[in-house]
């Protein structure tokens, strides 16, 4: 079997050389067996579309039948397979309707933002001659509308807004730059083409759907990573009870060494839909399983050895059938309309995965072998996102698993589970360099004499609490 | 330092070996970096150390000096290596780092670009996230400061993934066999504009940059150059605020003397272990913010190279 299809930077002029094919022939590199430059889209690949500057995100995968609405206006998806990541779209009208193209901006940026005068000729203007009485537009409805039948392009119809717009001239250049935008997004929508990491995966689900990834934000997120120093070739024992965001992150740093196991108590596994975002090869995917607590702990028994076997099979059987589905085609996360926060997309996707009999990719029952391997050497790491359970009845059972001196990091978002746990293990004695962390966040808005922090600002990333394993004398 | 060979790897039956990196805590403000080499010792507060009593040990071991004082061995990480590296600039730190490596969508595999190294602080946490097949490429101007640099990461184990440079890069800009290959670059200089357009022709498309800078006119400079071919420019600060924690008694006894406000000493004592509970009143495990914070360590401003 060929392995080893992870992004390999070692050959990079063969890859470069490879992307060139690839950008020739998209169509034909769509099995995941195929090496795959991760820079270029592919078909059946996850993206993550931003439109409008993150107005709108939406995850979908590139099939052949999958298709995006921006306004009333439905477009295919194929034309963004074989494209590199970081491209720019916009809706033109085709022959068959509305699709859409590539859009090349200049280097010199489009709208004249970056003109170093502003300055000088700001000082002249100012807000005195603005009245609000919404008569500063004189182009209709109808006007718009006739415009469209007879082919303008969004950017003709703002260029012809501004044209009509009797306070357009007399706005400062900040302004007519917000109007020209604002104008822009309406009729003129791009989509970026973005590739799905846990950066943005994690910063859409925030945004957008925060408490299905318990509010878990990323700086926060990338906190967890570094202090359970997850790293290639380590053994990583998670509990993800934030959608699988936890454990697509652990394994993105993997890079499809060590394992990322994904334990739970009882016996029934957390969902980790999320994981099926992330473009995962084969081989990392074969890195994410899952293993109930109980066998982690337990000393192995008969029973466990025949269930492995069986998902053995099942194991063999979704590798045959790596092909991805392409009936799940868009995974929409901004719909306005969905109020319901109970119909989860990626859910909703996976049971169609499963009902068109095709098993998850990631996420197999651990192999007894590998529980064995943990039993005798211990997890490297632990990192731990579960609002729902008990932490410190969770940590007394899990941190035995966890090799001496591996670090550890606790999510939550209240502080007092947090500091109970803490005072515990300092009282037990088992660990030391315990902190409990809260991150801050601040962006700022960096331009010409116009640079300040965001008036809107996120003000809670929760609570990390992390420490060290030390042996039991 | 990091599992590139599983042999090395921490595990139940992996011990401390002669040559071995330790990391030797006291307190979660005073750790220390040993090189383990039988026949020496550590002499600190608590009295002498020998490193022949730790040989064989599995890490994460209480061991005792001659006086009965005691000290933690621990497995060293980027983590505790930022806490205990000799500082020949200043460095970055947890919260940054780990916001920079994942904004800068770093996984196995990539090929990164640095610029200064300073102390390696970061340079050690791109090495873990690059690792195994990728690799960093850091540059200092300072001749003595990156041949330390090499000698750190001799010592940590990461010289397979590290190269350090003598370069000015803000004066000659990166070198010409990289156009073209960086996923990602990092800029901790004084004037990054000046470095700004040579990180452009080193990035792939869609690759992404990275520049700390303290002060906020730097980075409207940097911002203003980055404008001509970079797109998603977003400048952000992050600062990390820590909570100590403690159990006091509140509210039961009427008479209380006050036992709440423990003075400092005592209270991290407790830390460690000391049972300061005693059979009176009813605990109350507590929680508040450290009182000294870092305030400001730089902004970090990101940028993703136009896809043209």
């Amino acid at each position: 079997m060929e392995l080893d299809l992870f992004i390999s930077v070692q050959p990079l002029f063969a890859m470069r050389s490879l992307l060139a094919t690839i950008i020739k022939m998209p169509q034909n590199n769509s099995q995941p067996g195929s090496i795959q430059n991760p820079r270029v889209t592919w078909e059946g690949c996850s993206v993550l579309l931003d439109i409008n500057d993150g107005d709108r995100l939406v995850f979908a995968r590139l099939s052949a039948g999958s298709t995006l609405k921006i306004g009333n206006k439905t477009c295919s998806l194929q034309p963004l397979v074989g494209c590199p990541f970081g491209s720019l779209f916009q809706i033109e009208d085709g022959d068959k309707g509305p699709c859409l193209s590539r859009f090349i901006p200049s280097v010199e940026g489009s709208n004249g933002e970056e003109k170093g005068d502003f300055q000088s000729q700001e000082i002249s203007k100012d807000n005195r001659a603005l009245v609000d009485n919404n008569k500063a537009q004189s182009l209709t409805g109808e006007d718009i509308d006739a415009m469209r039948r007879q082919g303008a392009t969004g950017d003709e119809i703002v260029d012809a807004l501004i044209a009509n717009s009797a306070t357009f001239e007399n706005k400062t250049l900040f302004s007519q730059e917000k109007y020209r935008l604002k104008k822009q997004k309406k009729y003129a929508p791009k989509v970026l083409l973005r590739r799905p990491f846990a950066r943005c995966i994690c910063e859409a689900y925030f945004k957008k759907y925060p408490v299905r990834i318990g509010f878990l934000r990323v700086d926060t997120l990338s906190l967890l990573l570094s202090m359970a120093n997850v790293s290639s070739n380590s053994d990583v024992l998670v509990v993800d009870m934030v959608g699988g965001l936890l454990t697509g992150a652990v394994a993105e740093r993997l890079g499809g060494t060590g394992y990322v196991c994904n334990t739970y108590p009882g016996v029934t596994p957390y969902p980790m839909d999320i994981v099926r975002i992330f473009n995962f090869s084969e081989e990392v995917c074969k890195r994410i399983v899952r293993s109930p607590l109980t066998e982690l702990s337990l000393p192995q028994s008969g029973t466990s050895e025949a269930i492995h076997q069986r998902e053995g099979g099942l194991n063999m059987e979704s590798l045959s059938n790596h092909q991805m589905s392409s009936t799940v085609s868009v995974e929409e996360i901004s719909s306005p309309s969905e109020k319901e926060m109970s119909d989860l997309i990626p859910e909703t996707s996976d049971s169609l995965v499963n009902k068109s009999g095709k098993s998850r990719k990631a996420g197999n029952k651990a192999s007894q072998q590998a529980i064995d391997l943990w039993k005798e050497n211990g997890f490297s790491s632990l990192l731990i996102a579960a609002p729902e359970v008990d932490i410190w009845s969770l940590l007394k059972d899990i941190l035995p698993l966890l090799s001496h001196s591996a670090p550890f990091v606790i999510y939550h978002q209240y502080l007092q589970p947090l500091a109970t746990c803490m005072h515990n293990l300092q009282l037990e004695k088992m660990a030391i360099a315990l902190q409990i962390s809260e991150p801050w966040l601040r962006e700022y808005q960096v331009l010409p004499s116009r640079t300040h922090p965001f008036m809107q600002m996120n003000a809670f990333g929760g609570y990390i609490l992390s420490g060290t394993k030390i042996c039991s004398s | 330092m990091l599992p590139m060979d599983p042999t090395k790897k921490i595990s139940f039956t992996h011990s401390i070996g002669d040559g071995d990196l330790v990391i030797v805590y006291e307190r979660h403000d005073n750790m220390k970096a040993v090189k383990v080499c039988q026949g020496t010792v550590l002499q600190n507060r608590f009295g002498v150390f020998k490193h022949s009593d730790w040989i064989g040990k599995p890490f994460g071991s209480k061991v005792f000096s001659n006086k009965g004082g005691f000290v933690y061995l621990l497995a060293p990480t980027p983590e505790l290596w930022t806490l205990v590296l000799s500082h020949r600039t200043q460095i970055l730190y947890i919260a940054d780092i780990s916001f920079v490596i994942m904004y800068l969508e770093i996984v196995p595999g990539c090929l990164v670009l640095e610029s200064g190294t300073g102390s390696g602080s970061l340079t050690t946490s791109l090495a873990r996230a690059v690792a195994p097949t990728g690799h960093v490429y850091t540059f200092d101007f300072h001749e003595q400061r990156a041949a330390s640099a090499r000698e750190d990461f001799e010592k940590t184990g990461l010289s397979s993934l590290v190269t350090v440079g003598v370069r000015d890069i803000q004066g000659e800009g990166f070198p010409d066999e990289f156009f073209g290959l960086a996923d990602s670059i990092f800029l901790d200089l004084p004037q990054p504009w000046l470095a700004i357009p040579s990180a452009g022709k080193m990035l792939r498309p869609d690759g992404v940059l990275c520049s700390f800078s303290p002060c906020i006119e730097q980075v409207q400079r940097a911002c203003d150059t980055l404008r001509s071919n970079f797109t998603d420019i977003r400048t952000f600060e992050v600062l990390l605020r820590t909570y100590e924690v403690r159990e006091g008694k509140m509210g039961c006894s009427q008479g209380d003397d006050g036992n709440l406000s423990l003075p400092r000493k005592r209270r991290q004592r407790s830390n460690e272990g000391n049972n300061v509970q005693d059979s009176l009143g009813c605990p109350t495990v507590m929680a508040r913010p450290c009182s000294e914070a870092k305030g400001h360590t730089g902004y970090l401003t990101f940028a993703r190279l136009k896809c043209l």
